[in-house]
């Protein structure tokens, strides 16, 4: 029973994550936390709203979810309105253009968390100075890198802005195809600038291992824990951020699920929901709410795939599997490493595609037999996406249902902000600005989606008030 | 020339309009001699210091801790702009609008292919803010200075309206940067 002197501890708002969200600590007496939690604030309703609207509206609508990966939903819904239209199988030029505006994306917001967000954690350490601990710090310290990663970000909007017609919200993507081709001068400014990019990209991935390596003895078990992961795989194993099956594995690499049709998602995830929270709880059917739950994003591909198709990513995943002897990798801090590894991928992708003379074809649409349901899952920046959809004969949606990458790390995060709720604040006779920020750089680790403009520039803020159980405020840090 | 004071939030938005932000690129850094950035999600000052100059608001209302925030904002600047088509209209969040809020509510928790939620409980602790009945435009709440549509608004918009706004030259936006999405 909770005792009178319980303490609670609120943290708030911690991020935009897929709206905003606040930490609560309960402490007793002694300061031990007995539960700590991760509360999404917000709720919106597009499942409810979208009905009644026609189905090719859908991927300009649904992206307005959020404006930091609006591409995945737009792709998420455009590959289910693809089976509504009997489209699935696309042209060559349709299928290369979407593919070229995911790496695009991938490649802009890996970035923009990695410079922006996560590196003043990573190159000046959790309890460094507040003034200092933000992307300003970083470019008054490594002018370099700030513009290297204000650059990179620009490069990969600038893409999407080349195939969606708009860097945010745009409308590339149509039900069965694409609107649009790459020109000859569209493509040859990117190629102008693709060996810059990846040159830097080789960096960033430096700085990532070398953070890793050099703090393993705190890093790996910070916020970590053993878990399942889950991401799409494509046929024969390799990794693929736009198109492909399900695949789950335990901690040890064990396999719960292979080649999961997309179509046959709701056999095997259900979500829970859990009073406190506006965003459910995603898990595995076959093992349970309990235990089935699941990690998702860069760590969980790396970990579910068995190759890379792109040489030097490829190498990248070699050397990252050694750290955990080619066992599945479960350290929560190594989620920066693999997103990494991806962006150094998606740079690849997106050099192979410039060569590539598909994208100047004029074939962007195809049609077949009309469906009424259609089922799409893409590997967002964050994790498994999956869109599913029913429409009526008058091609008016009569069902959505979204599982956003963020609501299957739901529970993942919550764990790392217990662990580190009791290894790191659990006993302390008083709550420090810095002990604060190690709540910060667990979730922020999971790159939660929304949250990445609170993280743009820096950091979340946050702010913990200590009540006793009568509400009288104990204590006040702000940050 | 004392810098001027920016503070921006975002209440029932996506963050695109942050992100158009974002998107002017290596501007970013002109910008911040320009200005100092004081409340915003870009920093982690979480309440304000002292008064700013300019506030500029993404999203509508949508909760109660939304419409606290506003009024905060409206105590705290000089001037407010609704940025970008939630804020100004409350957009696609307000498309709910046309629905009872238990509808919406009832097919995320209860009615979605994949829900599991054996007790039928639909999220209610205290430690989440309260619904709004409906989605409410910015001007709805507060008294709104300026409104920049799109959505998002580009980044040249943006840094337009900005560099007119802190240089004390009038907003006279050419027709291209003003754009309805
Ligand atoms: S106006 Fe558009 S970009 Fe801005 S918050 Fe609303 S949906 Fe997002």
């Amino acid at each position: 029973m909770a005792s009178t002197k319980q303490k609670r501890v609120i943290i708030e708002p911690v991020t935009r994550v897929e709206g905003h969200g606040k930490v609560s600590i309960l402490l007793d007496e002694k300061n031990t936390v007995t539960q700590a939690r991760l509360h999404i604030v917000e709720f919106r309703g597009f499942e409810r709203f979208v009905q009644g609207r026609p189905f090719w509206e859908v991927p300009v609508l649904v992206q307005r979810l959020c404006g930091i990966c609006p591409v995945s939903h737009h792709l998420a819904a455009a590959k289910a309105m693809d089976w509504i239209v009997g489209g699935e199988k696309l042209t060559p030029t349709a299928e290369k253009m979407r593919r070229l505006m995911h790496y695009g994306q991938t490649f802009q917001s890996h970035a923009l968390h990695f410079f922006h967000l996560a590196s003043p954690d990573l190159l000046f350490g959790f309890d460094a100075d507040v003034a200092i601990r933000n992307v300003i710090g970083v470019a008054a310290k490594y002018p370099d890198l700030a513009v290297q990663g204000v650059m990179m970000r620009k490069y990969g909007q600038e893409i999407i802005k080349a195939t969606a017609g708009k860097k945010i919200h745009g409308t590339g993507a149509i039900p069965g195809g694409i609107n649009k081709n790459l020109s000859i001068a569209e493509r040859d400014v990117f190629l102008k600038d693709i060996d810059q990019m990846l040159t830097w990209c080789r960096g960033a991935l430096k700085v990532a291992v070398d953070y890793t390596t050099a703090n393993l003895a705190t890093a790996a078990p910070f916020g970590s824990f053993d878990s399942n992961h889950l991401s799409i795989v494509r046929k024969d194993g390799s990794m693929d951020l736009y198109d492909g099956n399900l695949r789950a594995i335990d901690a040890q690499g064990k396999k719960i699920l292979d080649q999961v049709a997309p179509q046959d998602y709701y056999k095997v995830i259900a979500e829970e929901v859990r009073p406190w929270s506006y965003m459910k709880f995603p898990f595995i059917k076959s093992i349970g709410p309990k235990d089935g739950w699941y990690r998702v994003g860069p760590l969980a591909r790396i970990n579910t795939c068995d190759f890379i198709d792109t040489p030097e990513a490829e190498a990248a995943r070699k050397e990252f599997m050694k750290l955990t002897d080619g066992k599945p990798n479960n350290i929560t801090m190594a989620y920066h490493w693999a997103r990494m590894i991806e962006l150094l991928h998606s740079g690849e992708k997106i050099r192979d595609l410039l060569n590539d003379k598909d994208l100047q074809g004029t074939d962007l649409v195809t049609k077949g037999d009309r469906r009424d349901e259609g089922i799409a899952i893409v590997e967002a920046p964050r994790g498994t996406l999956f869109h599913h959809y029913r429409v009526n004969k008058d091609d008016q949606v009569v069902m959505a249902n979204l599982i956003v990458s963020t609501t299957s790390n739901n529970e993942p995060m919550n764990r790392a902000v217990q662990k580190v709720a009791q290894d790191h604040i659990s006993g302390k006779p008083e709550i420090t600005e810095g002990l604060l920020n190690h709540i910060e750089v667990a979730i922020r680790a999971y790159d939660p989606c929304l949250s990445c403009a609170t993280h743009a520039l820096g950091r979340m803020p946050l702010e913990v008030i200590l009540v006793d159980s009568t509400g009288t405020v104990i204590d006040r840090k702000r940050k | 020339m004392a810098k001027a004071k920016v503070a921006t939030t975002s209440l029932c938005g996506c963050f695109g309009c942050h992100m158009s932000l974002l998107d002017i690129d290596d501007r970013i850094l002109k910008l911040v001699e320009l200005v100092d950035f004081n409340k915003s999600p870009i920093n982690d000052i979480k309440e304000f210091t002292e008064r700013c100059t300019v506030g500029l608001i993404e999203g509508g209302c949508c909760n109660e801790e939304n419409v606290r925030v506003l009024r905060d904002f409206r105590k705290h600047c000089d001037i407010l702009i609704s940025v970008g088509d939630c804020a100004t209209m409350g957009g696609i969040p307000a498309m709910r609008n046309t629905i009872p809020l238990k509808e919406c509510l009832d097919e995320a928790y209860l009615n979605g292919p994949t829900v599991h939620n054996p007790s039928g409980q639909i999220p209610n602790d205290p430690e989440i803010p309260l619904l709004l009945n409906r989605v409410y435009p910015c001007h709805e709440v507060v008294k709104i200075d300026y409104h920049l549509p799109g959505c998002p608004p580009s980044a040249d918009t943006l840094w337009e309206a900005l560099v007119a706004l802190l240089t004390d030259k009038p907003v006279a936006l050419p027709y291209e940067l003003i754009k309805y999405d």
